[in-house]
């Protein structure tokens, strides 16, 4: 982590779409008259997520009138998580997780695929489409190594692997997220080996079976747009 | 009252302090950075870190309470170990840790001599530094023209922070970021705007804020130190001024519990400028429309030469904010011996009669009562900028009862730093109040000890009789008066105000009060003007009247004056004050008064030889008896005694309506409200920073 600022460059203004507006107002209901500033980390994340994976100061600004705090207290909490980025950042926004599982399984590499693909590290590619960087743990160390695009992990991935996937992505074409050499979630990479015998799932038949894990349309699971 | 052994002895302490507080009631030293008294626990420096018998650690020790202390397994009482080897290492480690990124630029630093850290870290640190790596570097931020930063000094005490939010009541001070990068700063470094902010300078444990005006101009212990008292308000808080040879270096707050706590506003920290400019240094006659320097000699004879032609009656005096007690009272004598009525102190023609009594003109709940009060309604006044520091103390008061402390303001809208309910702009709301109609009249009514504070803007107008006692009113009807409370205040912006009124500086029968006189100057009626210091009156106004100033700076009233007869200012005479509570206080000489300039009672005494009327007394000791005569309430220094509340009650039945024009502000721009003031270069750049916001953003500060 290093010393973090606001971007030079910012927009006009910031205000919440109406819908957001809405969502805002539930969340500060939530607590108690006078408590309303607990409100602020989901709110700079809405606003960090309309405004397009980033916190600009009018947005910062916005939030803290809203809540009725002070400038510098929101500004705290902005600099400090390191969740809330104070830079623009491409529409697919990659967090290669650079910790020791990670790296002991090839994340040097992956940054170094990134490099190749995107650019240098925090800066937004010129298509605008990309920018990666470097975190701490995102909690995946089984399917090591791993990165996090915008919402969603791609996991066992090789160099190749994530240069398809950030080739694919800029084409437009959508790429389901999980591990990325044919795994089933985070099971065995030989396959399962544990309640394999279909006869204990009865007349359902729908075993494990090789693919991604969970729901049953992919494409459900893009990283969209911010 | 939990016992506890502290290295080896039994003490018993009070209830909820903390551990670091009992060690310092044991006298024992436990070193600390972040702990402050009179600010929030943060726990952050590790610093004060002792073994704890029983605790597998040692603990922060301004973070633990003593009754949360267990005994031993046996028994044992609670007990901490401040030498214990473990205690040393705790210390010897965390010091080595703040040292790992802090600079070591002693040398070039101005805390240098009066550092915490370089204190401690001598006195409990490891002899070597074993780091070998790079230091942290931290940009500089801008923090206004008072505060200069070094922040790669900074060790993250935050009590900056603490100070900003909890006692001046602005949160603009924060810490962004976190770990290694944490950086304290304003938001978008914008200049703290508060009129306490120097006070983080005093804070700051390290070199990280010190004072900008003040930056590389002397070293601690080149100064000599003298306790005074500060004039930039009627608060009278504590000073120290040090000074080097024949110049003020600084001026600081000294701890007073009555008065100021710690705390000094900004404009009395840093007007030390001023008292070195403008200043007259010698005396001035005016030939052919000119003034020309000339002799004390040459000064009191062309006095005497247009005195002789003039009768006593047609002699005026008026003293200005910043006149002690003593050259007040010898003023007073030489227009009684002239034969002269016509007095006053009362500069900004305030409607206070001092007949009527003390209790009248005082803030009788005092400054450390309000700290017991549970209401507060603030009529034309506004002390965050009349008295920044008294109005920490309220703000202070808000945050004991957890902001169910009800405030009511009637006047003009201001920035007070806790919220108040806005009543009315004029006497009409308080007429309102007083007689029950206004909702606030009924908190003020179940209140156990509410307090009302009438302000300066309230009295300098005509009406400021009725409105005094429609105030009085109020407070005997609501019940502010009761054994043991009075809830009677009146806050006054000029130090020189209530010593004034006590001597009596008011016009004698048939005499002129400031208007009249500024009025009567003009027409001829009055031959001689005497002006005490007095320069924020309507000098135009004073048509061809024979103009005496006697004072410190060359401000308005000199440039009108046909004889200038240059006085000292607060720091270089043994002067008496009364602050607004009553208070008597003595400032002291830390450096003589420039040039022939000479202190303030002889000039008058000299002058009264000179026409021919002697005072009657030649030391200052003589004078001092005779005014204790006249005052006897002067000669009580540092004490504070409650003035009877009869006078209120009286003033109470007084009925005649005031008018019905709003209240205003009486003071126009803080920062240049008195001749030093205007006189010095920091005062000014504060005043256009402030006029310069107000432009940007059309609001008031």
């Amino acid at each position: 982590m290093s010393v973090r600022r606001l971007a030079a460059e910012q927009p006009e203004g910031f205000a919440f779409t109406p819908e957001n507006l809405d969502w805002a107002q539930a969340v500060i209901k939530k607590y108690p008259e006078g408590r309303q500033a607990s409100a602020v980390i989901s709110l700079l994340w809405r606003a960090q997520e309309q405004n397009g994976g980033w916190v600009s100061e009018p947005a910062l600004r916005y939030v803290a009138d809203m809540l009725d705090m002070a400038y510098i207290r929101v500004y705290e909490i902005v600099t400090f998580y390191t969740m809330f980025n104070l830079q623009p950042v491409g529409r697919y926004y990659v967090q290669v997780c650079g910790t020791t599982p990670c790296m002991l399984n090839g994340a040097e590499d992956i940054k170094d695929a990134c490099r190749k693909h995107i650019g240098p590290k925090d800066t937004v590619s010129e298509d605008g489409l990309f920018s990666w960087t470097e975190v701490e743990c995102l909690g995946a160390c089984v399917n090591a190594p791993m990165v996090q695009i915008n919402k969603y992990y791609y996991e066992d991935l090789t160099p190749e692997s994530l240069g398809s996937i950030v080739e694919r992505l800029r084409k437009g074409e959508d790429v389901p997220p999980g591990p990325q050499d044919g795994r089933q979630g985070c099971a065995p990479k030989s396959g399962p080996n544990t309640l394999t015998d279909p006869a204990i799932y009865g007349s359902d038949d729908s075993g494990p079976e090789p693919g991604y894990a969970g729901t049953s349309d992919p494409k459900s699971k893009m990283p969209g747009p911010y | 009252m939990p016992k506890i052994i502290i290295d080896d002895i039994e003490y018993d302490v009070p209830d909820g302090i903390t551990l670091i507080q009992a060690c310092e009631l044991a006298g024992v030293e436990i070193p600390r950075f972040c702990f402050h008294e009179r600010l929030s626990i943060a726990g952050n420096c590790r610093m004060c870190l002792v073994e704890v018998v029983g605790m597998p650690k040692p603990v922060a020790s301004c973070a633990m309470s003593v009754n949360d202390l267990r005994p031993g397994r046996d028994g044992t009482l609670p007990t901490i170990n401040t030498k214990s080897e473990t205690t040393r290492r705790a210390q010897e480690g965390t010091l080595e840790f703040l040292l790992v990124n802090h600079p070591l630029d002693c040398p070039i630093c101005d805390q240098g001599g009066e550092c915490d850290l370089q204190d401690q870290a001598m006195a409990y640190g490891f002899d070597e530094g074993r780091f070998k790596d790079n230091k942290r570097a931290v940009e500089d931020k801008y923090l206004g023209p008072l505060i200069k930063t070094s922040m790669t000094r900074c060790i993250h005490c935050t009590r900056c922070v603490r100070f900003m939010t909890e006692v001046a009541g602005v949160q603009e001070l924060g810490a962004i970021g976190r770990g290694e990068d944490m950086e304290i700063t304003t938001y978008l470094e914008r200049g703290l705007h508060s009129n306490l902010s120097a006070n983080v300078v005093d804070l700051c444990p390290v070199g990280a804020l010190t004072s900008k005006p003040y930056a590389f101009q002397a070293r601690p212990w080149e100064l000599t130190k003298t306790q005074s008292i500060d004039v930039m308000d009627a608060v009278g808080s504590s000073i120290r001024v040090d000074s080097r040879g024949k110049e003020v270096m600084r001026i600081l707050p000294r701890i007073n519990d009555a008065v100021n706590e710690e705390w000094l506003s900004d404009k009395a920290r840093y007007i030390w400028d001023g008292l070195r400019t403008q200043r007259l240094d010698r005396p001035y006659v005016r030939k052919d429309g000119k003034l020309t320097p000339c002799g004390w000699d040459d000064a009191f004879a062309a006095i005497a030469d247009r005195m002789k032609t003039s009768a006593g009656a047609k002699f005026g005096a008026i003293a200005g904010d910043l006149a002690a007690a003593e050259e007040m009272f010898a003023l007073k004598e030489l227009a009684e011996r002239l034969g002269s009525p016509n007095i006053d102190c009362r500069q900004a023609g305030a409607k206070f009669n001092p007949a009527l009594g003390r209790a009248t003109y005082v803030f009788n709940t005092s400054i450390a009562g309000i700290e017991d009060a549970d209401a507060l309604l603030l009529v034309g006044c506004d002390p965050q900028i009349e008295a920044p520091v008294l109005n920490a103390r309220i703000r202070k008061r808000w945050k004991q009862l957890e902001g169910h402390f009800p405030v009511g303001v009637i006047g003009a809208d201001v920035d007070l730093t806790y919220p108040y309910v806005k009543l009315g702009a004029g006497p009409e709301t308080l007429a309102e109040v007083a007689s029950g109609k206004n909702d606030f009249a009924k908190i003020l009514k179940d209140a156990k000890k509410p307090m009302v504070v009438l302000g300066q803007a309230a009295f300098a107008r005509p009406d400021g009789y009725e409105i005094l006692a429609v105030g009085a009113r109020i407070v005997t009807e609501r019940g502010a008066i009761d054994e043991g409370w009075n809830g009677f205040n009146v806050l006054h912006t000029a130090a020189a105000r209530v010593a004034g009124l006590d001597l009596g500086f008011v016009p004698g029968e048939k005499g002129f009060d400031t208007g009249r006189m500024i009025k009567a100057a003009g027409t001829g009626e009055l031959d001689v003007l005497y002006l005490l210091g007095a320069d924020e009156i309507d000098i135009p106004e004073l048509g061809d009247a024979f103009v005496i100033y006697q004072g410190s700076h060359g401000d308005k009233g000199a440039h009108r004056a046909d004889v200038i007869l240059p006085g000292a200012a607060y720091t270089e005479k043994d002067g008496t004050y009364v602050n607004t509570e009553g208070r008597a206080q003595m400032t002291a000489r830390a450096i003589f008064p420039p040039g022939e300039a000479r202190e303030d009672w002889t000039i008058l005494r000299d002058l009264a030889k000179a026409l021919g009327k002697p005072l009657g007394f030649e030391t200052l000791r003589e004078l001092r008896a005779k005014m204790y005569a006249a005052a006897p309430q002067l000669a009580r220094l540092d004490t504070l005694e409650p003035a009877d509340a009869g006078p209120i009650v009286e003033l109470a039945r007084h009925t005649i309506a005031p008018g019905d024009s709003p209240f205003g502000l009486s003071i126009a721009d803080y920062y240049l409200s008195n001749p030093i003031a205007r006189a010095s270069a920091i005062m000014a750049s504060l005043s256009a920073m402030h006029a310069d916001e107000e432009k940007a953003t059309g609001t008031d500060g």
